[in-house]
């Protein structure tokens, strides 16, 4: 055998080794979160069969159907959830995100003694966990009448999100040129014209991507929303998975469509945003 | 006459620090104070007894504290190490795809999309020793006929938690990490190629360094809220069975919350915020490192 072929040879096992830790690696990713989408569109009889039914005979809608019913399925009034999700949610990122523009704007554009120290304080205040945070907040929030409703748990996640979208909106101010507000300025805008419609429009798909950010992390919240909310009024989707369980049983086909049901838009938002995202971590942090 | 005038800067950030004092230091501070008091939920005037460092002194001595917190930093350490190690992995893999990269991508990001209170009832689900999926595939392929009792035992409850936490999160290692690779110069690498370097060295010696800022920013964002695996605890086995897997947030949920003694459960809650506080810290400093040796700081 010559040099060549087995030159050749080794390439192609390679290729073939990659492809298949690629295709071991992508499986081991949608899997599980494919097998939650599939047990939804089963009866919850076929989910605990035994022995297991691996390919599925009765696809159905039922859960769906049970879900947006009057009372929901199992009496979990799944469409209050999701109003109240999306209430808090959109709320508190509309208002987290114009206070993160303030703040970024701050720390691209100003220089001050101190930056890094303020910096990272307001980092920190992310990395209190949620569980030892919500212990004073539920006290506090007993006392001010704020527990168990929309506006209490809007603040929490405003405050929450705050540190990331200044961190992200501070890394899309950094990638527009200095000199292209200075310019503005010198042909006559006030630095207030001068960011709106100068620097603003050049980072908008930047902020747009930290909003969507914002938003799936309210979205998704759980710890802190399982203590700080009590009723249907206020209550969100991820605290909602837990009334399809019981004591003993767990209703899982249920579970699963609130699960896809909360799943889409984050799908279809992340899938708007994905590459924007990275850009703004990634400049955020390096160049900060 | 001259009006003293606020700082733009300082305006501009105020909203940010007015809502993070109101919503985050007054209930802290609320919080160390309650620490030192013996206060319960069921009685407001235990909150005005003073009792001092009583609360800690307990947690300190407390067997099943030390428990768990040994166990939350060795499933912190574990997880993100397993997590940086594997998105490195799998960043590379997808790195060196020609044809159908960005589809590959958009996959990758599918379990980022999951809520982690979601996460933990699939792999909930996923690891159930009756109907669970994993159970069901080694017994229909004939690899064991027993139930492995995946969330009941101490040490394979772990494991499973652990699995979860990694699936939920490694690809935002891998995202971060592919991020890097793109922003890899081609020309130190031909050249090395040119010297005589084997792959290895040239990705030992050029490539990783590059891309080690971006790994940092990866463990500082993961860092920062590394606490919502307390989502998947909780739903997965909440601290169970008979505390075999129980965490400092498990402890102090139930500590709080079902036992009611808010001031021990704020003590303990303390150390925890001290602990995210280090890991956030350490890494934002390795972060400023790697920034400098690469000349990008500024």
């Amino acid at each position: 055998m010559n040099e060549n072929l087995i030159h050749r040879l080794k390439g192609h096992v390679l290729k073939v080794l990659h492809l298949f830790a690629l295709f071991i690696a992508m499986s081991i990713i949608c899997i599980p979160g494919l097998w939650v989408v599939l047990n939804s569109f089963r009866p919850t009889v076929e989910i605990m069969a035994k022995p297991p039914v691996w390919i599925p005979n009765d696809l159905s809608l039922d859960h769906y159907r049970a879900m947006f019913g009057a009372a929901g399925e199992g009496g979990v009034p799944v469409l209050q959830y999701f109003t109240n999700s999306l209430i808090i949610s959109l709320t508190s990122t509309i208002i987290a995100i114009l206070v993160g523009m303030a703040g970024g704007y701050a720390f691209a554009r100003f220089k001050f003694r101190g930056k890094a120290g303020i910096f990272i304080g307001i980092m920190i205040t992310r990395a209190v966990p949620g569980v030892s945070l919500s212990l004073p907040l539920f006290i506090v929030m007993a006392k001010t009448g704020l527990i168990d409703t929309h506006l209490g748990l809007i603040l929490v996640y405003i405050a929450l999100n705050v540190p990331f979208t200044i961190w992200l909106i501070d890394g899309f101010f950094r990638q527009v040129p200095v000199d292209l507000a200075e310019a503005a300025e010198i042909d006559g805008c006030t630095r207030w014209q001068a960011f709106w419609k100068v620097e603003f429009p050049v980072a908008r798909a930047g902020i747009a991507s930290a909003g969507i950010f914002a938003f799936l992390t309210s979205w998704n919240e759980y710890a802190l929303a399982s203590q700080l909310t009590r009723s249907t009024f206020s209550k969100t989707m991820p605290v909602g998975l837990r009334d399809f369980t019981s004591e003993f049983t767990i209703n899982w086909g249920g579970m699963c469509a609130l699960a896809v049901l909360m799943i889409i838009p984050a799908l279809i938002l992340t899938f708007i945003v994905q590459k924007h995202l990275i850009s703004g971590l990634t400049f955020g942090g390096v160049k900060g | 006459m001259t009006r003293f005038r606020l700082p733009t800067w300082f305006v501009l950030l105020l909203p940010a620090i007015i809502v993070l004092v109101a919503v985050v230091l007054i209930p802290l501070v609320l919080s160390l104070y309650s620490s030192f008091t013996p206060y319960r939920l069921t009685r407001p005037e235990s909150l005005y007894k003073w009792i001092g460092t009583f609360n800690y002194e307990k947690a300190v001595k407390s067997a099943h504290f030390w428990a768990a917190f040994g166990r939350t930093v060795l499933l912190l350490t574990i997880a993100l190490n397993l997590e940086m190690l594997m998105g490195l992995g799998l960043a590379l893999l997808v790195n060196r795809v020609t044809y159908g990269q960005r589809a590959l991508r958009t996959l990758m990001m599918f379990p980022m999309m999951f809520s982690p209170v979601l996460v933990g009832f699939q792999f909930k689900f996923i690891f159930n020793d009756n109907v669970g999926l994993v159970n069901n595939a080694l017994q229909s392929l004939g690899l064991t006929d027993v139930a492995i009792p995946w969330l009941v035992d101490g040490k394979l409850a772990f494991m499973s938690i652990l699995a979860a936490e990694m699936w939920s999160s490694t690809s935002v290692f891998a995202i971060l990490i592919l991020a890097g690779l793109f922003a890899v110069p081609r020309d130190p690498i031909e050249a090395a190629k040119v010297d005589g370097c084997t792959p290895w060295q040239s990705f030992r010696h050029i490539t990783l360094p590059y891309i080690m800022p971006f790994i940092y920013i990866a463990l500082a964002i993961r860092s920062l809220d590394v606490a919502r695996a307390y989502d998947i605890v909780q739903i997965m086995t909440n601290g169970g069975p008979a505390r075999r897997t129980e965490l400092l947030w498990t402890m102090i949920g139930r500590t709080g919350y079902v036992d009611a003694k808010m001031g021990y459960a704020n003590a303990m809650g303390y150390i925890s915020i001290f602990l995210a506080i280090f890991f956030t810290i350490y890494f934002f400093r390795k972060l400023n490192a790697a920034r400098t040796e690469l000349g990008m700081a500024g």
